[in-house]
């Protein structure tokens, strides 16, 4: 599961430094500088090295630090304890033990990460190298055996190199789960002066992070598998296409470009063959339909990001008129290991039609929020109990929702079912890009498709009908919903537009906007006429179905509401029921929140 | 704004493709895109400004408005939605008496709303300029908005 790490000659410790978003957000910039300043001052800087790396996906107890190669982990770093964790760990050979990640479950500390278990189920392929090696280093990529497998596709022939993927099975990991062979076959089969490879790194679902984990933490594994894809179509020029809201993923992708050039990885000729290849950055502009493969291409011309219909498809006719292929970031990191591996040992990871590994963003109210590489086919619940190390505050699970504003929901009726693409499309759920937002029972799902409605509608472009009117009538519709305003009727309404709109929507957004609707229609019906009917949110957060009532057989008399109401409406006294004062209450739901007897109507 | 323009305009071909890039630097430069900055790039990308003005109105990126001194940013990805987003944006718009998209009268801040980040594992999160709020509660936002710069 570990690559082989680079380290500086005469060294034999690593202390790793995860500076993806997520810690970098926390200073672990500055528990990078003063590790060092602490190692010097010990010492020790002639035989320990510090490193930054990428994310290691233990996102929810970042910033974390890592020593190597004994793997001691530590999470919650703050930059005032570099200086402990270098005399300790470093010089005395002690761990941290306050730093060690406890176990809620045993309440024991553990010490290695290969012990914890949210890695020890994961199988990581596509984040092989992240938080193991240097982004920013080419040598690190190197050492891990990187670029192999663009030399040894170099050495085969295209169809060769088609035929190995194959066999492998990989599918696309952007969410339409296109078998990348045929599509790179297609590709190759076009006949052009010049064809281009793109890399779709605009992750735009809200809750998914993997793209950016993978760009921030291994940038040259998506060189490479774009390398591999370019010989094999017969493509010469190449783009990345990074979101604008990602800066840290669009400056690493860059250095390593430099570096790739520098060493002739990139340019004319590389690695002693005749194929000549190059990869640009276009960096995004904030519009989630430019996910979408041709208004990405129209993005990347200089035009309004709107897409055209297909065919002619891309592998036809794509970026400035020539055939293109587009794969995802995650669908290329995993093309080096095919290369290098075989087809059949991929393939051999998975299940039946979906193989390899998918990673999860897992986030939402789970208690380890975070990046999971998990083989296709592992159960909902060892995801969500097992490695997400379950739901927070005792509560419920009520259903995890896939695919963002293009998925749906998984309930709980099917908490054991086997994450892959047919069986995540059978239940109206799909697999998407990855996003795994956990919901609980203070999760309304009538909110849930409303927030999603808002979402797709205010992003659709507006280019066709179907999209940028019926986004508009269904969120219409679930927003009387969640006011208590609308019929029964209107359920039914709503399914049929939904429908409509997936048949008659130009891309993928308007096809598949009206997922979130359907899925929470289907499973959640009895949210929706509790809605309309009783009006009432069982979730308690449609905020006008609301009457911020204290009920007086709930109440346990605790008064866990009176320092949570920022407007002072609340009395309290000991051993008496709570009392909410109308007059003074704003409806911001604190009370609600931070009572555990829901006895707050 | 001349030789801004011009320095800028030197790092690009002057292609359709390179209308984007160069408003973005454009932007980088101003804080936002000036009306005779668009009117240089049509020019120099050879687009009529219309054009210009089609492409940047298209995306969100884009502001057509000076902004404040500092850039507040309060997510509303799903990960944020969940654990409470809505009621961060609630209270900074109460704060600062103004809305996603406006700048405050004395220009100290402008708000805008971003969907998702990544940052998902810290949610809710907002952001004051380039530095990261995560787990945000309502309480804490007076604090954060008072330690911006003036």
């Amino acid at each position: 599961m570990e690559p082989a790490i680079r380290m500086q000659p005469g060294k034999d410790r690593q202390v790793l430094v995860c500076r993806g978003t997520g810690c970098e957000s926390q200073k672990a910039n500055i528990i990078y500088s003063n590790l060092e300043k602490e190692l010097d001052k010990m010492g020790l800087s002639g035989s320990v090295e510090v490193k930054f790396t990428g994310c290691h996906g233990f996102c929810q107890q970042g910033p974390t630090v890592m020593v190597m190669p004994a793997g001691t982990f530590y999470c919650n770093v703050n930059p005032d304890d570099a200086a402990e964790i270098v005399e300790m760990d470093l010089v005395k050979g002690q761990p941290v033990e306050r730093l060690l990640f406890l176990d809620p479950k045993t309440k024991d500390r553990v010490l290695n990460f290969r012990d914890m278990k949210y890695f020890n189920p994961q199988r990581r392929i596509v984040l092989r190298n992240c938080g193991f090696i240097n982004p920013e280093d080419i040598d690190d990529y190197l050492a891990t055996g990187g670029y192999d497998g663009i030399k040894k596709a170099l050495g085969m022939t295209q169809q060769e190199v088609i035929d190995e993927m194959k066999r492998s099975g990989l599918r696309g990991r952007g969410g339409g789960g296109f078998p990348t062979g045929m599509k790179w076959e297609f590709a190759n089969r076009s006949v052009a002066d010049q064809k281009y490879i793109i890399c779709n790194a605009d992750e735009g679902d809200p809750g998914a992070f993997m793209d950016r984990a993978v760009l921030e933490g291994d940038p040259n594994s998506v060189l490479e598998g774009m390398m591999v894809g370019g010989y094999a179509i017969g493509a010469t020029k190449a783009y990345v296409y990074v979101r604008a809201e990602y800066p840290m993923a669009y400056e690493r992708t860059l250095i390593a470009i430099g570096q790739a050039r520098e060493r002739g990885f990139l340019g004319k000729g590389i690695f002693g063959s005749n194929f000549d290849f190059d990869i640009k950055v276009k960096l995004g502009a904030g519009a989630f339909v430019c996910g979408e493969e041709t208004a990405l291409m129209a993005s990347i011309e200089g035009r309004r990001g709107m897409p055209n219909p297909r065919p002619p498809f891309p592998a036809i006719k794509g970026l400035f008129g020539k055939p293109t292929n587009i794969n995802n970031v995650e669908t290329f990191a995993n093309i080096p290991v095919i290369m290098t591996k075989g087809g059949d040992w991929f393939a051999s990871v998975g299940t039946e039609k979906s193989k390899g590994t998918k990673v999860f963003a897992l986030a939402g109210k789970i208690n380890y929020s975070g990046l999971v590489e998990i083989p296709m086919g592992t159960p909902l619940r060892q995801i969500i109990e097992d490695i997400g190390g379950g739901i927070p505050n005792k509560r419920k699970f009520k259903a995890a929702q896939t695919g963002g504003p293009s998925g749906g929901c998984i309930p709980f009726s099917h908490f054991d079912v086997p994450m892959d693409y047919e069986n995540l499309t059978q239940l109206g759920a799909i697999m998407g890009s990855g996003g795994l937002i956990v919901t609980d029972e203070n999760t309304c799902m009538v909110d849930m498709a409303k927030f999603f409605l808002s979402f797709t509608q205010k992003e659709s472009c507006g280019k066709c009908v179907p999209c940028r009117l019926g986004t508009k009538k269904m969120l219409e519709i679930v927003t009387a919903v969640s006011k208590g305003e609308a019929t029964l009727q209107d359920i039914d309404q709503l399914v049929e537009l939904a429908e409509d709109v997936k048949a008659g929507s130009l891309c993928g957004l308007g096809q598949t906007a009206p997922n979130p609707a359907l899925s929470t229609v289907r499973y959640f019906r009895d949210e929706y006429e509790a809605h309309i009917l009783r009006k009432e949110c069982p979730a308690r957060v449609c905020v006008r179905l609301l009457k911020f009532e204290v009920n007086e057989e709930n109440c346990k008399k605790c008064g866990a509401c009176l320092p949570a109401c920022p407007a002072e409406a609340i009395t309290w006294k000991k051993k008496e029921v709570a009392r909410i004062d109308k007059e003074k209450c704003i409806a911001c739901r604190s009370c609600i929140l931070a009572c555990r007897y829901h006895a707050i109507d | 704004m001349k030789d801004n323009l011009q320095e800028i305009f030197s790092r690009h071909h002057g292609t359709r493709d390179a209308l984007i890039p160069i408003l973005q630097d454009i932007q980088a430069e101003f804080g936002y895109l000036p009306p005779e900055a668009m009117d240089a790039a049509g020019k120099f990308c050879r687009i009529s400004p219309v054009e210009v003005y089609g492409v940047a109105t298209f995306y969100a990126q884009f502001k057509f408005d000076p902004v404040g001194r500092n850039s507040i940013m309060v997510c509303q990805g799903t990960a944020c939605h969940v654990m409470g987003g809505a009621r961060i944006l609630e209270e900074v718009m109460n704060q600062l008496e103004i809305k996603p998209g406006q700048t405050t009268k004395d220009a100290r801040f402008t708000l805008e709303t971003v969907a998702c980040i990544g940052a998902c594992a810290l949610a809710p999160a907002m952001f004051v300029n380039k530095e990261t709020h995560g787990r945000m509660k309502p309480e804490k936002i007076a604090e954060i908005l008072n330690g911006a710069g003036n």
